[in-house]
């Protein structure tokens, strides 16, 4: 089977506090994953599980503490290489951010064409900027010579797609491309990545923490909980049959547009987050319903049950159930 | 344009645009004296101001008039090249250190560290002294730029600090730019401001340091600046005196000259301000 | 029948801008009528840049410049009468609010004071609401409320940062609630927060409103929470409400093309069927489109969308819509 990236127990751990105490948080903890070739892969989890950390590592705009990162048959590559980004691209949460509110937008389209020599002349490369923009429903005359700031964010975020694809990469990150986006808008955007997979074969890595989105648009899904993947398959097991506690209650927990289904019963919620990096064993022993003594001190191993790979105890045993 | 015609809304752009070009065209009469400025003794001496002389005289000799087209000739001049070598040190410096980070930038804020905690004004004497011989404006101008460029080499480099963790940085290294080129064209465009509005202020700094200087004696004393200017009317005790003509003038030109440069770099900075440019682009 | 306790007539706030020169002026609330009921919650949904927050700073009353008053009036009813919270005199605004009217602002995690542990932000503000306590009887209220509202109970020692993002907005809003009002309003309380701790902050509002059986305003663009804690719903669209009623109405059978739109775009579990999502963009508020304003977009536009507004009239009990195609037959079914 074919991997277009892997990523081998990719570890990054920040030391904070001064020379007198040091606390190390753990942000990615030997995290493990590979994409294949026109798939849909989401890395879901809550703000401050390490997905985004795990993206700007794979761009090359944090150092890894140790793990490695395999595209091709290179190791350790980073964003700085020109070869590595002509097949890998990303997007960014804030559209608004993504561009220099001071220049046009038009200028990273330049930039591009010109580092990467996509184009001959410039009839080619406007050619190529507004095949590219067409793809994502906009057009080169709407678009020449604006600031970011005279486009909507559901806008900006399609010209962001649209610049990553000049270079025809066969891997896109997208890191929570359509949080910052209105609800009404991001089906537009999503289904573009349904588009890029099925048109041009077109691997997405998107990060997200809407399960929703999650699950409508990719093949396999990896749950990351405080820096570790705790459940990862293909989607529809994940998602509508998960067995970690914590994907499960993810899953109860996402408000459904659907008033027949309200929650009904109440949850604990854990005080002090960082306490929970800091634990050993499995750090969502804190709250955990079915946490038993060797949650609290042995870190769980990864366990495969029917193709999907579970980080928990209760599976290490073979017959528990729920 | 459309740029003159928004800042002259401000009434401040206004007033100082309107006395620094007098002020140059002050400066620019210099190249029509009918004086050679270092003579002394060309015009009979102390005689208050009249329809031939129109500030009058003073003890060496000079027209006050003509000195004075010198002397703010002589101290733009020195104050530009002061100002301008210093921004570019510092921008260079700000700029390297903020987007290397590493031991680049700990080298480079030690050296500027340290010129702004040693007493500026002892080694500037010193140096003063040591040169005094050789001054002419030009050494001047590099000696006060020597001084000029540390703050702002901090400020830039700040700034440079917090705009490389925006994600445009991260978008401009997908689209392949080099580190050179995504600098300028990404962060200079926010820099502009601060540029800008030290440069002013260091024209201002760098021309009282000069007047402070001449007061002490450290400079030619030859050369007609305000500061010198100033220099000779305390020396001939003329405030006490009574010619006020001859103190008043570079007094009241170095005033003039500090207020309307602070207007201008006031009213320009708050135009180019990212805050306020980014509400009327596009509008 | 439930009494209503907010309404406003014809309702008309505007930004005017002054940009070197030019004169900008963006309609973020153009006419709009809303009656809200004692014991309900009400929320308002639509994209940003709807006119949602505006609506809210005008029914609390916190209109300043550049945003003006252009026409219309905010009434609550207290204490049997009707009050226009806008055309009050500061002081009377000033006990309105917090003891009547509570505002949950957006990105609220953000207003405590950084430096003050939480207890001593509750002091500042209960001593200059509730007068006459001394300032531990004001602590102990405070860590009663907090208690009751199932929050930790050692939280009032803690400071901002100690806390995460949810916590924080759990706080503010057992802040907003410690004086018991009658109307509490909330602009996106559950917005840039995670999906448990979300429920954690919708479980809270619904235990206050269930307590106090008061009235919550809350804006959220989520459908998912509004479908979770709100009785009525009143969808916004470019300045105007374009429909308005029961929760699962407005799920079950929506009839604004936007809001049909709007439903249809919303991603479900167990369905990877494709969905669409509304065409184009909205509109900008300084340049709208003539005639009502969705109709650039609207699949099913007629010539007089273009022309003229259509008013908010009763499409069915509870029920009300803003648009053209009300008595035009079945156009639904086509679609």
């Amino acid at each position: 089977m074919e991997k277009l990236l892997e990523v081998d127990r990719l570890t990054k751990v920040y030391s904070l506090g001064s020379m007198i105490s040091r606390t190390r948080i753990t942000a990615t903890d030997h995290v493990s994953f590979y994409i294949k070739p026109a798939e849909i892969f989401a890395l879901a989890g809550e703000s401050g599980c390490g997905k985004s950390t795990t993206a700007r590592m794979i761009l090359g705009f944090e150092e890894p503490t140790s793990g490695a990162i395999i595209h091709g048959s290179k190791r350790e590559v980073g964003a700085r290489k020109v070869w590595f980004t002509e097949g890998v691209q990303a997007i960014f949460q804030d559209p608004f951010s993504t561009f220099n509110p001071l220049t046009t937008v038009d200028w990273y389209f330049w930039e591009t064409v010109q580092n990467y020599k996509l184009a001959g002349s410039k009839q080619a490369a406007i050619a190529l900027i507004d095949q590219k923009l067409r793809g994502v429903g906009l057009s080169y005359e709407e678009f020449s010579g604006k600031y970011p700031n005279e486009f909507s964010g559901g806008q900006l975020q399609r010209i962001s797609i649209a610049r990553a694809l000049l270079t025809d990469p066969t891997l896109l990150i997208a890191d929570e491309p359509v949080s910052m986006v209105d609800a009404s808008l991001r089906m537009a955007i999503v289904n573009l990545f349904k588009e890029l997979r099925e048109q041009y074969g077109v691997s997405v890595l998107y990060i997200t923490h809407d399960l929703a989105t999650a699950y409508y648009v990719s093949d396999r899904i990896a749950i990351m909980f405080r820096g570790n993947i705790v459940e990862m398959g293909a989607v529809e097991q994940v998602l509508m049959n998960p067995r970690h506690p914590y994907t499960r209650l993810l899953r109860e927990s996402i408000p459904e547009a659907d008033p027949k289904k309200r929650w009904d019963k109440p949850i604990i919620l854990a005080e002090l987050e960082h306490e929970e990096y800091l634990r050993h064993g499995c750090k969502f022993a804190g709250r955990c319903p079915h946490v038993t003594e060797i949650c609290k001190t042995v870190p769980p191993p990864d366990i495969s049950i029917d193709d999907v790979l579970v980080k928990c105890h209760l599976y290490s045993d073979h017959s528990v159930q729920f | 344009m459309k740029v003159l015609r928004d800042l002259f809304r401000d009434y401040r752009f206004c007033v100082s645009s309107i006395v620094l070009v007098l002020i140059l065209i002050l400066a620019f009469l210099s190249l029509f004296a009918p004086y050679d400025p270092t003579l002394w003794n060309v015009v009979p001496r102390d005689l208050r101001p009249s329809a031939q002389y129109l500030l009058g005289t003073d003890s060496n000799g000079q027209d006050i008039f003509w000195q004075a087209t010198f002397a703010v000739r002589n101290s733009l001049i020195i104050s530009l090249i002061a100002a301008l070598v210093s921004r570019v040190i510092a921008i260079l410096v700000g700029m390297v250190a903020g987007y290397k980070g590493g031991s680049t930038d700990r080298v480079l804020m030690f050296v500027s560290d340290s010129l702004l905690v040693i007493p500026l004004f002892l080694i500037m004497v010193m140096l003063a002294m040591l040169v005094r011989q050789n001054m002419n404006l030009v050494v001047l101008g590099m000696l006060l730029s020597f001084f000029g460029w540390a703050w702002d080499a901090r400020l830039i480099r700040s700034m440079i600090l917090s705009l490389r963790e925006r994600e445009f940085t991260q978008t401009a290294v997908l689209s392949g730019t080099g580190t050179v080129r995504l600098v300028l064209h990404e962060y200079m465009p926010f820099a502009m401001p601060l540029i800008f509005s030290t440069l002013i202020n260091n024209i201002s700094w760098a021309i009282s340091l000069e007047i402070v200087l001449a007061i002490l004696g450290l400079v030619n004393l030859n050369i007609p600046t305000l500061g010198t200017m100033l220099n000779w009317a305390l020396f001939y005790q003329s405030i006490m005196l009574q010619r006020w003509w001859w103190i008043l003038t570079p007094v009241a030109l170095s005033l003039c000259l500090f207020i309307a440069l602070y207007w201008l770099s006031v009213s320009i900075s708050e135009y180019l301000d990212p805050r306020t440019r980014i509400q009327r682009v596009g509008a | 029948m439930k009494q209503t306790i907010l309404r406003t007539e014809d309702l008309k706030a505007y930004y005017v801008l002054d940009l070197h020169g030019t004169q900008k002026v963006v309609k973020a609330v153009n006419e709009v009528n809303l009656e809200i009921r004692e014991n309900e919650v009400y929320g308002i949904a639509g994209e940003s840049g709807c006119g949602k927050t505006t609506l809210l700073k005008t029914l609390f009353g916190a209109i300043e410049p550049p945003l003006r008053l252009m026409g219309g009036r905010v009434l609550y009813r207290a204490n049997g009468d009707e009050l226009d919270i806008i055309s009050l005199g500061s002081e009377e605004r000033r006990r309105l609010r917090w003891e009547f009217i509570s505002y949950v602002p957006q990105g609220s995690m953000s207003v405590l004071n950084p430096v003050l542990q939480l207890k001593e932000s509750y002091q500042d503000f209960l001593a200059s609401h509730a007068s006459g306590k001394t300032k531990a009887e004001a602590v102990e209220i405070a860590k009663q409320h907090t208690i009751k509202l199932g929050l930790p109970r050692n939280i009032l020692e803690a400071y901002p940062h100690q806390l995460s993002g949810g916590m924080r907005q759990r706080v503010t809003i057992a802040l907003a609630t410690i004086l018991k009002p009658r109307v509490i309003i909330c602009d996106e309380p559950t917005t840039a927060l995670d999906v448990v701790v979300q429920r954690g902050v919708v479980q809270l509002l619904k235990d206050v409103q269930r307590n106090l059986e008061n009235t919550i305003v809350i804006v959220t663009h989520d459908m998912g929470v509004q479908a979770n804690i709100a009785d009525r719903v009143g969808i916004m669209y470019a300045g105007k409400l374009v429909e308005e009623a029961l929760t699962e109405t407005i799920f079950a059978a929506p009839f604004h093309p936007y809001t049909r739109y709007l439903i249809d775009s919303l991603p479900r579990f167990g369905d990877k069927t494709t969905r669409g999502s509304v065409p184009g963009s909205p509109p900008s508020l300084s340049n709208l489109p003539s005639g009502c304003p969705f109709h650039p977009r609207c699949p099913y536009a007629l010539n007089i969308c273009a022309e003229q507004m259509p008013e908010l009239v009763n499409l069915a009990l509870s029920h009300k819509v803003a648009c053209w195609l009300v008595g035009e037959g079945v156009y639904g079914k086509a679609a």
